[in-house]
């Protein structure tokens, strides 16, 4: 009676499964398609791109790859170093300053703390353009225009609060006997801060590394008003020059380039998917 | 002593944040192209904002854009999570892979890409054409659509609200769902006063995340439209105006005028956004 009673309730739950798998796969084909087909393109001749539409190229090139890399004034190589010395600045930076104010936040007893938090709350929620023509006159008073400062020099001042409040909750995890038992032993509060928060904070601290990497990698508005001079370039700056410079766009070579510049991304993606997921989870970063 | 650790911070907010902030207050009210100093024009760029059609069109574009792209990617991405969240196998697979274009979808890359596909000889037409549509319109050429594909590519982008859903609907008990069904509640109705009500907190967190985010969007409309917000101002996004107006025309006081106005609209609509949320957010204990 009993199995007889179980048999449609398990079949019942059998059936939207199967439904759901499907749904989810042709969901992420549709989702993936249109990168594959990017993918598939580069290896394309340019004037098969506008005949096939399909995944497999019939004739298959690899030019388009040395191609797009010379086709702009410098190697593409160039343009790429100047993507990563903004990028490897932007880490430091958001590792070092992001972590100290996020200590304080956690850690510290001070006035107004509340106060000073929900400031930080607040510039998380702050459009870059409301504060990018000040920054704009500011930075072209220092000479800083065309320079790698602009884009580096508001990272080591903590300007980023999602990463703040990222550490501060990973650190308020953190137990504070470990902080008591350093205090007896004579630490003051760098070195709590050097010896015992940071080596625990690793997992919060390599998603900071992971999503700068990214966003800054991504970057184009700040990138596109501070670097003017195409020696300055970089990446994706250069890759939208590399569109708008004539009006035949060489489609072979310009995907080739894009997926020289999403590379580093799917890199990451792929080897930071858990820190990734877990980050968005808790903070509702991108 | 919490000074050493903030002394970073705190001139960040002076140089980089508060500073710019009351700075560009000031420079709306000015004229200035970075030669010379400022003039005080007193309310004049505030008045011309009001005269100038652009920024009315900007506004339009902007508004019909998070209007209609943020309720459909918050749509599917809570869809989508009630569906991955079942236990299913290979769900970090398909996680992932939905997640992917969130990460890369603000990128030039992308935008190159649709630009392509919905150029006139692009992917899009070539399969339209294939199954029988003789003349497929030029969708990024044509005034009438180029908006819509920029908001495709928005909703594209669902993966990072979907993984925010996918967290919180594991937050909720399987026995509330029990229970319901105990009571005789059918799937329908378990949505709507289960999942929903316990959800609503975290739909309110993605509606306010993501409309901001949709209020700052630029690199895609620049990039499709070649920086000039066209076909006939279709996607002259209001950011895309603004830097028109600061660094196209070097016109510094007027774009302050349009950022301090951005800065009203987007904190008022995050309070609106709060205000409401009092009649539809459930808080449960």
């Amino acid at each position: 009676m009993a199995a007889t009673e179980k048999l449609p309730d398990r079949k019942k739950k059998q059936r939207p499964r199967w439904l759901a798998h499907t749904v989810l796969i042709l969901g992420a084909l549709l989702m993936l398609y249109p990168l594959l087909w990017m993918l598939s393109s580069s290896f394309k001749f340019t004037e098969d791109i506008f005949s096939q539409t399909g995944l497999i190229p019939e004739r298959v090139t690899t030019g388009n790859y040395p191609e797009g890399w010379t086709a702009l004034p410098r190697d593409f190589g160039h343009y790429i170093w100047n993507s990563l010395v903004i990028v490897a600045g932007s880490i430091i930076g958001n590792l070092l300053a992001c972590s100290l104010a996020a200590y304080a936040f956690a850690r510290l007893d001070f006035r107004f703390k509340k106060f000073w938090f929900a400031i930080m709350l607040g510039t998380m929620m702050l459009p870059i353009h409301v504060v990018i023509v000040p920054q704009y006159v500011l930075f072209s008073e220092l000479d800083w225009i065309n320079t790698y400062w602009p884009l580096i020099v508001p990272k080591l001042l903590a300007t980023d609060g999602f990463f703040i409040f990222l550490m501060v909750q990973f650190i308020r995890g953190i137990p504070l006997e470990l902080d008591e038992a350093a205090r007896i032993d004579g630490c003051g509060h760098f070195a709590i801060f050097w010896r015992i928060v940071i080596p625990l904070s690793v997992p919060a601290l390599a998603t900071t590394a992971i999503f700068t990497f990214i966003w800054t990698w991504n970057d184009f508005f700040s990138q596109l008003i501070f670097l003017t001079d195409p020696e300055m370039y970089t990446v994706p700056v250069a890759l939208r020059t590399f569109v708008d410079a004539t009006s035949q766009t060489p489609w072979g070579p310009v995907f080739a380039m894009s997926i020289v510049a999403l590379a580093p991304v799917f890199g990451f993606f792929l080897a930071g998917q858990r820190y990734l997921v877990r980050g968005i989870a808790t903070t509702g970063l991108k | 002593m919490p000074y050493l650790f903030l002394a970073p911070w705190f001139a960040g907010l002076l140089f980089i944040t508060a500073g710019p902030i009351a700075a560009s207050a000031y420079l709306s009210f000015t004229d200035y192209s970075l030669i010379g100093s400022p003039e005080w024009i007193g309310l004049d760029n505030f008045q011309r904002m009001f005269d100038d059609p652009r920024f009315y069109q900007s506004l339009k574009v902007t508004f019909i854009y998070v209007a209609v792209s943020v309720p459909l990617q918050l749509a599917f991405a809570l869809f989508l999570a009630m569906v991955l969240d079942r236990g299913l196998r290979g769900l970090a697979l398909y996680r992932s892979v939905y997640y992917l274009p969130s990460l890369i979808g603000g990128s030039v890359a992308i935008a190159i890409l649709w630009r392509q596909i919905f150029g006139s000889d692009g992917l899009l037409n070539q399969v339209l054409r294939f199954v029988g549509f003789e003349n497929p319109p030029g969708w990024v050429s044509n005034p009438d659509y180029a908006l819509g594909t920029l908001i495709v590519l928005n909703v594209w982008t669902f993966g990072a609200p979907m993984v925010i859903f996918l967290a919180g609907l594991r937050q909720i008990p399987t026995m509330y769902y029990e229970a319901a069904s105990l009571d005789g509640a059918g799937k329908a109705r378990q949505f709507f006063q289960v999942t929903l009500p316990l959800l609503s907190p975290i739909i309110f967190f993605n509606l306010v995340l993501q409309t901001i985010n949709a209020f700052q969007t630029f690199t895609q409309a620049f990039i499709v439209s070649g920086g000039t917000g066209g076909p006939a101002d279709s996607t002259l996004f209001y950011t895309l105006y603004l830097y028109q107006r600061g660094f196209g025309n070097f016109d510094m006081g007027y774009a302050s005028a349009l950022a301090w106005f951005l800065l009203l609209i987007v904190g008022g609509l995050t309070a609106i956004n709060f205000f409401a949320a009092k009649y539809w957010v459930f808080y449960g204990d």
